[in-house]
């Protein structure tokens, strides 16, 4: 056993005991932290590929900005342990073995079938300096589209999560 | 050397770990987050891709996807507030109406 594989197979369990840890909690703040575990698992194992820009970015903006919105948003709204009610028991009942099926149906088909792929430990250049030239130069355009999109993404969020006025405003007084 | 099949499979079951949440989960904050883990399981198989096949564009997708996530996550928990402001829960079961 390469020291390749047992990295990649220690962060492959992390990220899978976080990923289970966060359907088997009830309380949103447990299965928020299982999800920090999971993200910061697959930034080794991006790591592991030689994707330092992607490993990067996933700490920064998964495990750090988009966590701590989802922790803040739990705390503000002071979410509790959820209750179980018939459509979840249902849910249970057929999701859990249907997914299972699939799941064990496509990692059979694709360890069976897989060819002789190997990836090798550092297979990707991943730097940032490689990564750049290619992020403003033949995708220009979709990266200009994304800034679009970071900026109606806010305007909407400061829209909807805005208190409505709960009493209409007093017409201002004419001078 | 790790085979690319052992990648796509640990994809895989991070995606099925999301579908189950999202089926299963009966808090609106908690079904996002699963949404969050199958977005997580796709890019671990945009990476192992890119390093299978030397194709460094994997690599900008997955920073295509962070950024559609996260302006996901921004306006996906806006509306969590403003649903959670009218109707005072978090029980998706509660939650069917799309009338405000």
């Amino acid at each position: 056993m390469s020291v390749h594989l047992v990295l990649f197979l220690a962060f492959g369990a992390v990220a899978l005991a976080g990923a289970i840890n966060l359907l088997a909690q009830t309380h949103p703040i447990n299965s928020a932290l299982s999800l920090i575990a999971v993200m910061a698992a697959l930034a080794g194992e991006y790591l592991l590929l030689g994707a330092e820009f992607v490993a990067a970015l996933q700490v920064i903006v998964y495990a750090g900005a988009v966590m701590v919105l989802f922790v803040f948003v739990i705390m503000l709204l002071n979410a509790g342990v959820e209750e179980r009610t018939k459509g979840s028991r249902v849910a249970i009942l057929f999701g859990v073995p249907g997914t299972l099926l699939g799941g064990v149906l496509i990692a059979w088909v694709l360890l069976r079938h897989s060819g002789t792929g190997d990836v090798p430990a550092g297979a990707l250049p991943g730097a940032p300096a490689t990564i750049g030239p290619l992020l403003f130069h033949e995708f220009l355009l979709p990266f200009e589209i994304t800034s679009i999109l970071i900026l109606i993404a806010i305007m909407g969020a400061v829209v909807l999560a805005s208190k409505p006025p709960s009493a209409p405003v007093p017409p201002r007084e004419g001078n | 050397m790790v085979p690319l099949s052992y990648y796509l499979v640990l994809s895989g079951i991070l995606f099925a770990c999301g579908v189950v949440g999202f089926l299963i989960k009966r808090n609106i904050i908690t079904i996002f987050m699963s949404i969050e883990l199958m977005l997580n399981g796709v890019n671990l198989s945009f990476v192992a891709f890119a390093a299978h096949w030397h194709a460094l564009a994997g690599q900008v997708f997955v920073f295509f996807v962070m950024v559609v996530a996260a302006a996901e996550a921004t306006v996906g928990l806006a509306i969590i507030i403003a649903v959670y402001r009218t109707r005072e829960t978090l029980n998706v079961d509660q939650v069917n109406l799309l009338k405000l």
